[in-house]
């Protein structure tokens, strides 16, 4: 087990410098240049010259990239170049709201999914397995942003049941923080829940038919503890896969839905960030969405293994 | 290692944010939450460049002088002030008893440290406003000299503004310290700023007009998109919220618990010719008969009516209707598609394909849909061309355009509307156009003393300016706000700035 972990960290080192030189470069290949984004409508000549100097901006882009690696290897983020704050106090504020989000959007992801799944596999083809994926389908075509904007006009504007949006931290008012994150992540989980239903579904179908389980049911036991203990174990490994991606991505910020709801996360720091071509910001935020990504995919490995007892003998 | 040490980092943010981000929970009474359309840039008055900001910086801040609906001057931390006879000298008087935030007494000595920072900072976005100041004199305690170059008739305006802005001066050595927690001398004081969430301020009792600011705390949340804006103002979330939608000004007039207030702003709209910059300055736009073809194609009213809901002012110029230096009498070119077509074939013209660039978002995309059509019944095929600002502000720069759609906020000063467009060297003169007549007159109008003086000059350079149509002016800049009937006591001013003296929430 331990080597799995180890070999997987290893590999996540390239991954990281390729994920990392891969975005600078792209940036270089917008068009737009930080630096007069950043004087807006101050277009003085010299003060532009002279911040492109400091932030290097003047040098070929292997040096800027250099450089920044270098800082990096440091501990050094950088500085954001439109409000010069630092690029990790910047991550470390929008972080927690991110995992905050994704977390419950997972909660409500599997709770609507997982459940569903089971039920459409185990009455496939009935009014409830059809009944099921009408609503999963919808639940994966219905946009975000509209479906969040139609959420505040009902939930907040003409019922005043939740706040219409913004962030409350945990630790300031517990219940008043999930009360203003519960619209965003229900969004967010019902697009996930259908997609996790349907591969769930999907898993469940195909275990359902294997030999072993026949041969329970002809040993006599109830239907709902084969579904449950027989199938459903088995079929955990692919819903893992896809849980982990899901929550991946999760963490990389929700850009539509954070902007709908102006939560102060990943994906409205990163998309205002692109917009100014503020390229230290992007260079962090990416560098910390892909080192997550590592992160919950080598979970997922581990639970792997834990889940399936063949994998742990080899 | 490198992992290592961001994790390090990145735990030690998290248990930093749960402490700072706390403040903004609770809303007690007397908390004003005014929603932004965009989220602040610098907080540091030296480093600003964003109009965002200035309404940050008109709660926290006070300028030297301020100025009044009227686009008069009136006295703010400086009560008098007067010019030397060659222009050369101001001569502020500064208000006794004011204290900074931090218990720091303002006085001359201040006012040095803080201009003398605003032209020496090697980043700051004040050097070329404050480029006619030779030097500044501590006269005594309360008296200070700004001694010019060169007569400078804009200089009033630009210490109106945050050029004027007095930080603490012990806070000034540490530049990153300025923009993460300003300390100024205005009615409200820093608390917090969480990037793209909030900035909250809270009363400074030892302000010397405190009395005037029942509001307690002030809280402002950027939120970029204004549908959004509107329901967090209806569900009770907001109190008031700026920039609203014009498509959301018939709503929210029939709103009952709703208020609409707007004013024509300082700034414009409008289309820049590349006449000049760069090779794809090669167009028939070089030839001044094909820009006022563009011209008389347009129907301002029409644009106004259609996706302004009567709140886009059709402007002819670059100075506002509320300045003393508006020309009435430059004539407004009306929509006469039989003439512009005319032209056009003087020109050498039938047909002309032409590529509009802009900033992509609802409204300016709007408008050059419309603009593209009004064109087209004169013979002029319009090809969008939309980028993200960014990308537009580069095209601009670079000469990367043929016509390009771009606002400007304003300035109180005609000059600052005006000169750094028009003349051959301006800097946001992006189209390169260049007429020694205009430059002379521009330059001329900056060093005269009055109104009296610099007007004729203003009026004779715009009236060259409307003859050759570098710039085809669309609309002034509004200032739509809304607010719930709770606030009381807001005026609002053509600068777009919330001044909140005397303004409190009900209830």
């Amino acid at each position: 087990m331990l080597r799995v972990i180890a070999n997987r960290l290893l590999v996540a080192v390239p991954t990281l410098i390729l994920v990392s030189m891969l975005i600078f470069g792209l940036q270089k290949l917008l068009p737009g240049d930080p630096v007069l984004a950043m004087a807006g409508e101050e277009q003085d000549a010299q003060m532009i010259a002279t911040l492109r100097a400091k932030y290097h901006l003047d040098e070929p882009v292997p040096v800027q990239y250099a450089l920044w690696v270098r800082d990096v290897a440091h501990g050094n983020l950088g500085v954001s170049l439109r409000t010069d704050v630092p690029v990790a106090s910047l991550i470390a504020q929008k972080l927690p709201v991110t995992i905050q989000l994704a977390v419950m959007a997972m909660v409500f992801a599997l709770g609507i999914g997982i459940p569903a799944g089971i039920v459409s596999a185990a009455h496939r083809g009935s009014a409830l397995d059809y009944g099921a994926n009408v609503v999963a389908l919808s639940g994966m075509s219905i946009p975000n942003f509209w479906l969040g904007i139609m959420l505040i006009f009902l939930v907040s504007v003409r019922w005043h049941l939740l706040p219409s949006s913004g962030y409350v931290p945990p630790t300031d008012d517990f219940w008043l923080s999930i009360k203003t994150m519960l619209m965003p992540a229900f969004v967010l989980g019902a697009a996930l829940g259908a997609q996790l239903m349907r591969h769930t579904r999907s898993a469940m179908l195909s275990v359902l038919r294997a030999d072993y389980i026949r041969t329970a049911r002809a040993k006599g036991l109830l239907r709902g503890a084969v579904i449950v203990r027989h199938a459903f174990r088995n079929a955990l490994v692919p819903i893992v896969t896809v849980l982990a991606l899901l929550f991946g991505e999760l963490l990389g910020g929700a850009v539509l839905t954070e902007q709908v709801f102006t939560i102060p996360g990943f994906g409205k720091l990163v998309v205002d960030a692109v917009f100014n071509r503020d390229y230290a910001v992007v260079q962090g935020v990416v560098l910390v969405t892909a080192l997550s990504f590592l992160i919950v995919n080598l979970a997922a490995d581990v639970l792997y293994i834990l889940l399936n007892p063949r994998l742990r003998r080899s | 290692m490198r992992t290592l040490t961001i994790a390090a980092a990145l735990t030690i943010g998290i248990a930093a944010t749960s402490i700072t981000t706390g403040a903004a929970a609770q809303t007690p009474a007397q908390t004003l939450r005014i929603g932004l359309q965009e989220d602040v840039g610098s907080l540091d008055p030296a480093r600003s460049a964003q109009v965002v900001d200035r309404i940050v910086f008109a709660s926290l801040c006070n300028a030297l002088v301020d100025i009044g609906p009227d686009l008069k001057f009136v006295p703010m931390l400086a009560t008098s002030w007067s010019t030397s006879t060659d222009g050369k000298t101001l001569t502020f008087k500064l208000r006794q008893g004011v204290k900074f935030q931090d218990g720091e007494p303002f006085d001359a000595a201040a006012v040095k440290a803080n201009l003398d920072r605003y032209r020496t900072l090697p980043t700051s976005n004040r050097k070329s406003e404050l480029a006619s100041v030779d030097h500044v004199d501590v006269i005594d305690p309360s008296t200070v000299a700004i001694v010019l170059k060169a007569p400078d008739a804009a200089l009033l305006a630009t210490l109106s503004d945050r050029a004027g802005m007095m930080l603490a001066p012990n806070t000034l050595a540490d530049p990153a310290g300025v923009a993460t927690h300003p300390v100024c001398s205005g009615p409200y004081k820093f608390v917090q700023r969480v990037q793209n969430d909030r900035i909250v301020l809270e009363k400074f009792d030892g302000y010397w007009d405190a009395s005037h600011y029942p509001i307690q705390r002030v809280l402002f949340q950027p939120i970029p998109d204004s549908t959004v804006r509107l329901a967090n103002l209806r569900s009770g979330s907001l109190d008031m919220l700026e920039r609203l939608a014009p498509s959301d000004v018939n709503a929210l007039k029939q709103d009952a618990n709703l208020r609409f207030v707007s004013v024509s702003g300082l700034g414009f709209y409008n289309m820049t010719f590349n006449v000049g910059n760069g090779p794809r300055s090669n167009t028939p736009l070089k030839d001044k008969r094909v820009r006022e073809a563009f011209e008389l194609a347009i129907d301002r009213d029409a644009i106004n009516q259609v996706i302004g809901a009567g709140i886009f002012a059709p402007a002819n110029q670059a100075l506002p209707k509320s300045s003393p230096y508006y020309d009435a009498a430059l004539p407004f070119t009306h929509r006469d598609v039989a003439k512009a077509k005319a032209l056009l074939k003087a020109a050498g013209h039938e047909h002309l394909d032409v590529e509009f660039t802009f900033g992509n978002n609802t409204v300016a995309s709007q408008i050059a849909q419309m603009l593209q059509a009004m064109l087209s019944e004169a013979g002029i095929n319009l090809k969008l061309r939309p980028t993200d600002y960014a990308a537009a502000l580069n095209a601009a720069h670079n000469g990367d355009f043929e016509v390009l759609f771009t606002g400007w906020s304003g300035r109180v000063d005609p000059d600052g509307n005006l000169h750094q467009f028009n003349t051959c060297a301006g800097n946001l003169n992006y189209g390169h156009y260049c007429n020694a007549e205009v430059d002379r007159l521009l330059n001329d109008a900056r060093v005269k003393p009055d109104v009296a003086t610099r007007k004729p000059l203003y009026d004779a350079a715009q009236k060259l300016l409307a003859d050759e149509d570098p710039i085809v002016y669309l609309y002034a800049q509004p200032w739509p706000f809304a607010l719930s009937k709770k606030v009381q006591g807001f005026t609002p001013y053509p600068d777009g700035l919330i001044r909140l003296r005397g303004v409190s929430v009900k209830g």
